[in-house]
C-alpha cells in the first residue's frame, strides 16, 4: 500500500523529499540539528561540508539507515518511520551508492544487480536480468557481467553499484561520497556516469567534495557544519559569493587543492 | 616375547570393521549437519535483538564447552531417560498420551548424533559468529538500502562470506568431531572403535586391530578433508582481494 502511495504522489506537485525540523542524537552528541530540506522531483542537490558536519548522517536518515530522533521525514509523501512497512516502501524507492561500493563479493556483477529486484519486487530471473543488462550497458560495464567484484577496478565497481541501485528503479538516488575511495584516474568515469544520470532527470542528493561536479550538475549546493545547514544556494552564487565566513573558509580550503 | 603378529583375526573381522567405518562416517556426517544447523541457528539467536535468546545461547555455549563430551553422552543416554519417565507419567496424567511411556529414551546411535551435533554446534556457534562479525557493516547497509529485510540480508549477503572467512577453523573443528565419534563406543554406538573393541575382546590381537583401526581413521579423516575441499571449491571459490 505504501508503495502505491509513493508512486502516486510523484505525479502531484508535492516534494520528493521533505525533512522538517529533523534532529539526530547519538547519546548526548547532536549529529543533526533542526534540518529543514525540501527536494523537488528531478532536483539535484550537492551536500558539502567538513568531515563530521553531518552530511552523511543526513542522507542516511532519508532511507533510514540511521533512525532520526526528532522531526519528520517524508519521502514521496510517505512519512518515514511510522512503521517498518514505510521503511521498506521508502527503501525500495530510494537508491544509495556508498563510498566503499559495498558490492557483494560472493555474487557476480549480474547477480549483484538482480538479487534485490527478484527478492523484493518479485521479478522473474529473466525480467531482472534483462533490466540488469540494460543498466550495466548504460554504465558501460556489461562485458564484466559474469565477473566477481574483486576482479574489477574501483571505478568499475562503483559504476556497478550505481547500476545495482538503478535496477530497483528508484525515484531518488543518494550518493555518499561516491568518489572519495577511488584512485584519481577513476574519479572521472564515475562522475560521468552520475552526470548522465542527472541529465536523464533523476532526483539526486550527492555528498561530495567534487566541486566541478557541483558546478556542472547541482541545482542547489548545501553547506553543512556541525550538524546544521549553514548556507545553500545555486552553484553560481554559492561558489562566487558565499555569505557565511564558515562557507568561505571551507571553500578556500578545498578549492586551494584544485 | 610370546606375542607374535597375526593379522588373521583382523582379516576375518574385516567386514565388521568396514561396516564400523560406515557407522563412523554416518555419525560424523549426521553430527556435522546437526552442528551446522545449531551453529547457524545459534548465531542468529546469539545476536538477536531479544536478550533472553542471547543469554540462552551464551549459557548453552559455556555449558557445552566447559564439560567433557563423554559426560554429555552419558547424560543424554543414561540421565535423560529417567527424566523422560517422569515426563511420560506426567503427560499420561494430563491425558496427552495413551500410555505412560518414556519420551526421552534414545538409541545409542541417536544419542551419539545428538551429542556430537550439540557439542560441535556449541563450538560452531563461536566460530561462525567470528565470521559474521568479520563481514563489514557496509555489506549489511547495502542490503538494507536495496530494500531487503534483516533476515534476507543475513541469509543472502552475510552468511556465505562469513562461512568462507571461518571455513578452515570450522573444518578443523569438524575433523575433531569426526574423530570424537570414537568416544561414542562408551555407549555402544555402532562405529569403528566399538567394532574394534569387540574383535579385540574375542581375539586379543590388540596390536594388529588398533594398528588397522588407526589406518582406517586416517583414511576417514582424509576422506573428510577431500569432502571439505570439494565443498570449498563448489561454494567458496569466488575471488576476493
Amino acid at each position: 500500500m505504501a508503495t502505491a502511495t509513493i508512486a502516486n504522489s510523484t505525479q502531484s506537485t508535492s516534494p520528493m523529499i521533505a525533512m522538517e525540523h529533523v534532529e539526530k542524537w547519538y547519546g548526548a552528541y547532536k549529529a543533526l540539528s533542526d534540518i529543514n530540506l525540501t527536494v523537488r522531483t528531478g532536483e539535484k542537490i550537492v551536500l558539502c561540508g567538513p568531515s563530521g558536519s553531518g552530511k552523511s548522517t543526513l542522507i542516511r536518515c532519508i532511507n533510514h539507515l540511521e533512525a532520526y530522533s526528532k522531526g519528520r521525514i517524508l519521502v514521496g509523501g510517505v512519512q518515514l518511520g511510522e512503521s517498518a512497512k514505510t521503511i521498506d516502501a521508502v527503501r525500495r524507492e530510494v537508491g544509495m551508492v556508498f563510498q566503499q561500493f559495498n558490492l557483494f563479493p560472493h555474487l557476480t556483477i549480474l547477480q549483484n544487480c538482480t538479487l534485490s529486484p527478484m527478492r523484493t519486487r518479485g521479478l522473474s530471473k529473466i525480467q531482472a536480468e534483462a533490466t540488469a543488462r540494460r543498466l550495466l550497458e548504460r554504465v558501460r560495464i556489461l562485458e564484466q557481467a559474469d565477473k566477481y567484484p574483486a576482479q574489477l577496478s574501483g571505478g568499475q565497481q562503483q559504476r556497478v553499484a550505481i547500476a545495482r541501485a538503478l535496477c530497483m528503479e528508484p525515484k531518488v538516488m543518494l550518493f555518499d561520497e561516491p568518489t572519495s575511495a577511488l584512485d584519481p584516474e577513476m574519479v572521472k568515469e564515475v562522475l560521468d556516469t552520475m552526470i548522465s544520470l542527472a541529465d536523464d532527470g533523476m532526483t539526486m542528493i550527492v555528498v561530495t567534495h567534487e566541486m566541478g561536479f557541483a558546478r556542472q550538475v547541482a541545482d542547489r549546493v548545501i553547506f553543512m557544519a556541525e550538524g546544521s545547514i549553514v548556507e545553500e544556494g545555486p552553484p553560481a552564487e554559492f561558489f562566487t559569493n558565499p555569505k557565511h565566513d564558515r562557507t568561505k573558509k571551507f571553500l578556500g580550503e578545498i578549492l586551494r587543492g584544485h | 616375547m610370546d606375542y607374535k603378529f597375526d593379522f588373521g583375526p583382523v582379516w576375518d573381522g574385516m567386514p565388521g570393521l568396514l561396516m564400523g567405518c560406515l557407522g563412523t562416517l554416518y555419525l560424523a556426517l549426521a553430527g556435522m549437519v546437526l552442528a551446522t544447523i545449531i551453529g547457524i541457528g545459534g548465531v542468529i539467536l546469539r545476536d538477536s535483538r531479544f536478550p533472553p535468546f542471547r543469554w540462552l545461547i551464551k549459557s548453552f555455549v559455556e555449558l557445552i564447552r566447559n564439560t567433557p563430551f563423554l559426560v554429555q553422552c552419558y547424560f543424554i543416554f543414561f540421565a535423560l531417560p529417567l527424566l523422560g519417565e517422569q515426563l511420560g507419567v506426567l503427560m499420561f496424567d494430563f491425558g496427552l498420551t495413551d500410555k505412560a511411556g518414556n519420551v526421552l529414551r534414545l538409541s545409542p546411535t541417536a544419542t551419539a548424533v545428538i551429542a556430537l551435533g550439540v557439542n560441535g554446534g556449541a563450538y560452531a556457534i563461536e566460530i561462525i559468529r567470528g565470521g559474521v562479525q568479520a563481514v563489514s557493516k557496509g555489506q549489511i547497509e547495502a542490503g538494507l538500502a536495496l530494500g531487503l529485510h534483516r533476515a534476507q540480508v543475513f541469509r543472502l549477503i552475510v552468511l556465505k562470506p562469513a562461512l568462507r572467512a571461518i571455513y578452515p577453523s570450522l573444518t578443523s573443528q569438524f575433523t575433531l568431531l569426526t574423530l570424537t565419534t570414537s568416544v561414542a563406543s562408551a555407549i555402544a554406538a555402532y562405529e569403528l572403535t566399538s567394532v574394534a573393541e569387540d574383535i579385540n575382546g574375542r581375539t586379543f590381537r590388540t596390536f594388529e586391530i588398533y594398528f588397522t583401526v588407526t589406518l582406517m581413521y586416517l583414511a576417514i579423516s582424509t576422506l573428510m578433508a577431500l569432502l571439505f575441499n570439494a565443498i570449498s571449491r563448489r561454494y567458496f571459490s569466488y575471488p576476493v582481494k
